[in-house]
């Protein structure tokens, strides 16, 4: 039974900590203003990306630590370029956000499809214990050193959007673009930047799900639906890092529960409620928008300034 | 070089494509004076303070600041020559409190804590008379609130010159009034304050000298003791204009529109019409008054069936048979179909009055879609009356087929008043229907509602100039908080009056609960 449990909760955790880290970035990129719907493709490129980087130094002599290390840098610069590509369509040339979104996730995992093409799983395999078990094969390091990374991160950013002189103006860009430039905040760059880097740690979720929840090639195919559920984590945490973090992992608990529920409880579930949980995190994310709608309270709304483009007014 | 001179330009021009906006402007501002700038729309005058704040770069010419030359290239240059604007349209961050809005982009160096900033707010706030709690959030805060963070936001940012958008569109007499002795402490304290206002009697109020620009040039700069209304208003305009609104008595003024106990709730179920009774004559102008957002265009869209009473009646009296018909719970087209003419201009024009992509025959059959044969539509006689209105209520246009959102605000509400009134209405209501204009375009719109008048035709309008209130209605109705707070004759009521109508109800209110945020802030600024 707790053995069972265990599982559970270590399947879970991978789970959430991906979503998680597809959410913290989109929420960056939406305190900016900016309605990201690229995560999906985003994550994708992130992972083949990691995967490439992985390949080419397989049979190197270098340090397992800078081998992850790298991988990893490799894989937000990676989102980083998809962001720099997203931001110069929204932020320079003010295109349909929804629109550039949804080309950035179907180009993103069109090149992911060929990408990977390039990429044998066998010649990536070797670096699944650097992620997986980097100090020993104790069960509670499954989930590897992103685990704690992630957290952290969460933590940072939340603390720098409350905190923080920076958070304060992010946060000015996305509710009202207008008063944030008249006091000399560079918009621009602020939503450049907040793009950017929320892209790339957006990637860090694809590069997570492929090396420590599902290690095997197969996971390419199954990372879109976790970035389409990063989106929908994001309205869920009314665009708070920490809710991020709790809702990950709530949402990764419905997500892998049809395996576990039967050795736990004893529950035998058909196929068909194995597909009704998974979409559990999507009526959640309904309901939720459903509440804050009806109570209407400012706090708990989007960004202002989310979706729409931003002229400086000319005359 | 005087040493009082705090900003000076000299030969400043602006051009947008072939568009002169400024055109060679020299003007000099002392130190400890307020100075009004005074011109029609679309004068310059709001391009020229973009100028002086960074938002535009001029063309030619050059600013000084206390005598040295100034490259003002970004409103944050413009803080650092201690020059801030206070904008017409507030620029605040809705969900941000009043110090996080004041602190934003500041760069001092400084840790960033928002205690420091709030103790700095209540200094100031001490030090010029300002009321407000920095830890309240924007969307929480009334209209002249949220102006008060606007000031603040320049004051703390330490600026000495100060430049006011038109700051008292939106604000009560009374708490004109109160702005006015904030500024008037301001001056004491060595401040130069450029103002820009539309309305002359509060240039001879609050100003020590005037500049008048007209078609983007500066005619003249006029100590304010030196001159008079009419003065201003011809170097404004650049020929005499009348400034009185010709009231003839209504003739025999006969109940058209009674509107009995009408309600209204909004999705929370707060109320936003509060058994609003009152009667529509026809031949004469029932004027409006209140804060914005008192439930006028909620009581409007009432009458015009765009919204779902919850209690009341509205009753249409027939002006041949004085048959009295109900037109609540109906939609517009069953008002129409019931031979009711009403005609209604939006506040809203090209939301809700005009569609702004369509050309001008196309938005004058908005209102005759339905005639035609068969499928076609009939557009000869739209275009005909859009040529009509062109040419009566002399609209600038390049031609009919010109869309709608190219022409200025002004033609805009020329066409959708002519559009309106052509239907040859038995009630008109109109809200708002000057704003943005200018004074020529104002006045013939003020005409054409008398016109109406005159014919028998009920007129509604709801204003928020008092002054022009007080001259076109035949009578007064103020709401306040969704509740009619009096119903006044025109002639003999004072501005004053009308006033403290417009916030009666909400004194109240603010006696139980403002007592309390009051008390807290003096606790804090004691500390």
């Amino acid at each position: 039974m707790s053995e069972a449990l265990l599982n559970f909760i270590l399947n879970a955790i991978p789970v959430g900590i991906t979503l998680l880290l597809g959410a913290l970035g989109e929420i960056i990129v939406e305190k900016a203003g900016h309605l990201n719907l690229g995560i999906p493709g985003i994550m994708c490129m992130g992972g083949a990306g990691s995967c490439v980087a992985l390949q080419m130094m397989a049979g190197s002599k270098l340090h397992p630590v800078l081998i992850v290390l790298i991988a990893t840098i490799v894989c937000f610069l990676v989102g980083t370029l998809m962001g720099l590509l997203y931001s110069f369509l929204t932020v320079s040339l003010r295109a349909n956000q929804n629109v550039t979104g949804l080309v950035m996730t179907t180009f993103g995992v069109s090149m992911t499809n060929y990408v990977v093409t390039y990429v044998s799983w066998e010649k990536c395999q070797y670096a699944l214990p650097y992620f997986r078990y980097p100090f020993g094969g104790s069960i509670w390091q499954y989930c590897g050193w992103m685990v704690a990374f992630a957290i952290l991160l969460t933590l940072l950013v939340s603390f720098v959007l409350k905190k923080t002189r920076v958070g304060l103006h992010l946060r000015a860009v996305g509710e009202n673009p207008g008063a944030a430039d008249a006091v000399g905040i560079k918009v621009t760059l602020y939503k450049y930047l907040a793009t950017c880097i929320g892209c790339g740690i957006s990637a860090l979720g694809g590069l997570y799900y492929i090396m420590v929840y599902v290690g095997s090639q197969e996971a390419y195919k199954s990372i879109e639906p976790m970035g389409w559920l990063a989106v929908a984590l994001v309205i869920f945490a009314l665009w708070r890092p920490v809710l991020a973090l709790v809702g990950g992992l709530l949402f990764g608990i419905f997500f892998v529960a049809n395996s576990y529920l039967p050795t736990l409880f004893g529950w035998h579930l058909g196929l068909e409620m194995t597909y009704l949980l998974k979409m559990l995190p999507y009526v959640f994310t309904i309901l939720v928008l459903v509440i804050i709608s009806i109570r209407n309270k400012k706090e708990n709304q989007p960004p202002a300034g989310l979706g729409v483009p931003y002229f400086r007014e000319e005359r | 070089m005087n040493q009082n001179i705090s900003l000076e330009l000299r030969g400043v021009s602006k051009f947008f494509g072939p568009v002169i906006a400024n055109n060679k402007v020299d003007l000099t501002v002392y130190k400890g004076e307020i100075l009004a700038i005074l011109g029609e729309n679309g004068c310059g005058k709001t391009t020229l303070m973009n100028m002086i704040s960074g938002i535009y770069y001029p063309d030619e010419g050059q600013i000084f600041v206390g005598g040295d030359e100034a490259v003002i290239r970004s409103p944050q240059d413009a803080f650092r020559y201690k020059i801030g604007m206070i904008h017409q349209h507030f620029k605040l961050v809705d969900v941000f409190t009043a110090a996080e809005n004041i602190t934003m982009g500041v760069k001092d160096g400084k840790k960033y804590s928002l205690k420091a900033v709030n103790d700095k707010v209540f200094d100031l706030c001490k030090r010029y008379g300002f009321h407000i709690d920095p830890r309240k959030k924007i969307h929480e805060m009334s209209v002249s609130e949220k102006q008060t963070v606007e000031i603040l936001k320049v004051l703390y940012r330490g600026a000495d010159i100060l430049i006011l958008d038109e700051p008292t569109a939106v604000l009560t007499p009374q708490e004109t009034d109160k702005l006015f002795q904030v500024l008037r402490k301001m001056r004491e304290d060595g401040k130069s304050i450029l103002i820009i206002t539309h309305k002359l009697h509060e240039v001879m109020s609050i100003s020590d000298r005037v500049a008048v620009l007209r078609k983007g040039e500066h005619i003249a700069t006029v100590e304010t003791a030196d001159t008079n209304e009419a003065a201003l208003t011809e170097m404004m305009v650049g020929k005499k204009v009348s400034l009185n609104i010709d009231r003839p008595e209504p003739e025999n003024p006969t109940p058209r529109l009674e509107v009995k106990g009408l309600t209204l709730s909004d999705e929370d179920g707060r109320k936003i019409l509060d058994d609003i009774t009152f009667t529509a004559n026809a031949g004469e102008i029932l004027g409006i008054a209140g804060i914005a957002g008192s439930g006028q265009k909620e009581l409007l869209e009432s009458i015009a069936g765009l919204q779902k009473l919850n209690a009341g009646e509205v009753f249409y009296l027939h002006p041949e048979s004085g048959v009295p018909e109900n037109l609540k719970g109906k939609s517009p087209v069953q008002i129409r179909d019931l031979g009711v003419r009403l005609s209604f201009v939006p506040e809203d024009r090209l939301g809700m009055g005009l569609v702004g992509n369509m050309d001008i025959v196309d938005n004058m059959m908005l209102r005759s879609y339905k005639k035609g044969h068969f499928m076609f539509l009939d557009r000869k006689k739209p275009k005909k009356l859009a040529e009509e209105i062109i040419e009566s209520l002399e609209v600038s246009t390049p031609g009919v087929s010109t869309p709608v959102r190219r022409l200025s605000g002004g033609n805009v509400q020329k066409v959708l008043v002519g559009r309106e009134i052509s239907s040859a209405p038995t009630v008109l209501m109109a809200a708002y229907p000057v704003r943005g204009l200018d004074i020529n375009s104002s006045y013939t719109i003020y005409n054409l509602l008398t016109k109406q008048k005159q014919k028998g035709v009920a007129v509604i309008f709801v204003g928020e100039d008092l002054d022009v209130l007080l001259e076109l209605c035949d009578r007064i109705m103020v709401i306040c908080g969704g509740k009619v707070t009096g119903i006044c004759d025109g002639r003999s009521i004072t501005k004053e009056e009308v006033g403290l109508l417009m916030t009666k109800d909400d004194r109240k209110k603010k006696a139980k609960e403002g007592g309390e945020s009051d008390e807290q802030g003096e606790k804090q600024s004691k500390e």
